[in-house]
């Protein structure tokens, strides 16, 4: 049975932060985070590849997958949740080995990708997928700061307040949904 | 005859572009209630919570239940005694959807091109699919499909010798492998039949039942039981992070086939199973 310990953490995160987090922890992040999803993804891939600089710095920052639906006056944001996030598994060792410390997103990743976690310290995190009103709560303001013309997959800035995650594969490589899955798994067979 | 004009419908279908995106129909309303009560994990319990605050937060403060406000997915049932004035149908119910997702702030997730990929910026085209029926009414579904749960939905084309525990053992791996992908607890569409895109069809249509509502053939009613009970017991759980609701229902329709041939489409669906229904 897995214990789950709480923390209230700051985002850009330390190093020390990062290796505290513990697979099934709840974690509330409070901060500056980026969003970016597919084509945002693809775009800092073409600027690495060309030796551009990007969008923003990837050290000790937090990406989070994540495509919001337009925000009504007066507010900061739309509906604002996680999106799968193995579809960035093909760009995020790279931008791991550049220092980004978190993502934060929902679904399976990649065996390179946990490896990019383990090598560099850095953690995964999962927000509840569905839940884009609830989340919406916790995100303060939202600046777009690239690539404006991918309306939803623009890369967005956000501060928010305890943001609410949990340690999906931590720095040593442990596997929130390998083992949460076994607790409650009642087939004679798994074929 | 009954004549109906097709601003009618553009009106209708942008109505319910907002309402499916904000409000759960009543019985996936009450699927959800009734999960936050009886799963076993404390974690799965606390996130099926969280799910019912979000619906709630939603409808009070009109912001979409997800941020994937979906490809809309349309199914118009036609009484073969109308005839519609006024326009294209097909670009009365694109202009609903047009209307819908700028107006109702919902996102705007369509590209032009599976390749090229430029945003459509206002939703459309939809995925439009036309049946005749007898009579002079319409019937319209709009289903607005996110894609976490669409990526995860497969086809099989099994043989006649695999009979139906291949079509059990299909619908669990489809499940098991979507895990926490199709943001669970999902609905799982089932299609058994017909050819390559028929079965696909009926999975995308068994969808749009209500959760609550089984087949009224009596080995299909056993199925979707025996299934529901099966998938819960993978141990997925809500948001895959481990529990005993990773299911809230499976629908399955079938449809007659070739003697050579036992196709079966599973169309998962997340827990923001859509569906907004008019007759008109």
């Amino acid at each position: 049975m897995i214990i789950h310990m709480e923390h209230h953490i700051q985002a850009p995160i330390d190093a020390a932060d990062a290796g505290k987090l513990k697979s099934g922890d709840y974690v509330y992040i409070s901060g500056t985070i980026y969003t970016a999803r597919d084509a945002a993804h693809k775009r800092i891939q073409e600027e690495l590849e060309k030796g551009k600089p990007l969008p923003f710095d990837m050290a000790h920052n937090v990406i989070y997958y994540m495509g919001p639906s337009p925000a009504r006056e007066g507010r900061p944001i739309g509906s604002a949740g996680p999106t799968t996030a193995s579809r960035m598994d093909k760009y995020a060792p790279a931008l791991l080995d550049l220092g980004l410390a978190g993502m934060i997103g929902k679904g399976k990743r990649s065996d390179a990708v946990k490896e990019a976690i383990v090598r560099n310290g850095a953690v995964y995190f999962a927000a509840v997928g569905g839940a884009g009103a609830l989340l919406s709560r916790s995100i303060l303001s939202s600046e777009i700061i690239a690539y404006d013309d991918l309306g939803t997959e623009a890369i967005r800035k956000l501060e928010v307040k305890d943001f609410p995650v949990i340690v999906v594969i931590d720095s040593e490589g442990n596997n929130l949904y390998e083992t949460a899955i076994r607790d409650y798994c009642m087939e004679e067979l798994l074929q | 005859m009954r004549i109906i004009d097709v601003t009618e419908i553009t009106n209708h279908i942008k109505e319910m572009c907002i309402e499916a995106n904000h409000f759960l129909a009543q019985d996936m309303d009450s699927a959800m209630k009734s999960a936050a009560d009886t799963e076993k994990s404390p974690l799965g319990k606390q996130i099926l919570c969280q799910l019912q605050e979000n619906l709630k937060i939603a409808g009070e403060d009109m912001i979409p239940i997800c941020q994937d406000t979906g490809m809309a997915v349309i199914f118009m049932e036609i009484g073969q005694d109308v005839h519609f004035t006024g326009g294209i149908l097909e670009d009365a119910v694109n202009e609903g959807v047009r209307r819908g997702y700028t107006e109702g702030y919902l996102r705007k997730s369509v590209v032009n091109d599976p390749i090229i990929r430029e945003n459509t910026r206002d939703n459309t085209p939809a995925v439009i699919h036309y049946e005749m029926k007898p009579g002079e009414q319409v019937k319209i579904t709009v289903a607005p499909k996110g894609f976490g749960s669409e990526n995860m939905s497969r086809v099989f084309m099994l043989k006649p010798a695999d009979g139906i525990e291949g079509v059990k053992k299909a619908i669990l791996n489809a499940v098991r492998e979507a895990g926490p992908n199709a943001c669970p607890p999902m609905v799982v569409g089932v299609g058994i039949g017909g050819t390559f895109e028929k079965c696909a069809l009926l999975a995308k249509k068994a969808l749009t039942r209500p959760v609550d509502e089984h087949s009224d053939i009596p080995y299909v009613e056993e199925l979707e039981k025996e299934m529901l009970e099966k998938i819960n017991r993978t141990g997925i759980g809500p948001g895959g992070l481990g529990g005993t609701t990773t299911a809230l229902a499976v629908n399955i329709n079938t449809y007659p086939t070739h003697i050579a041939g036992l196709p079966v489409g599973v169309n998962i669906c997340c827990h923001v199973n859509r569906h907004a229904v008019r007759v008109i």
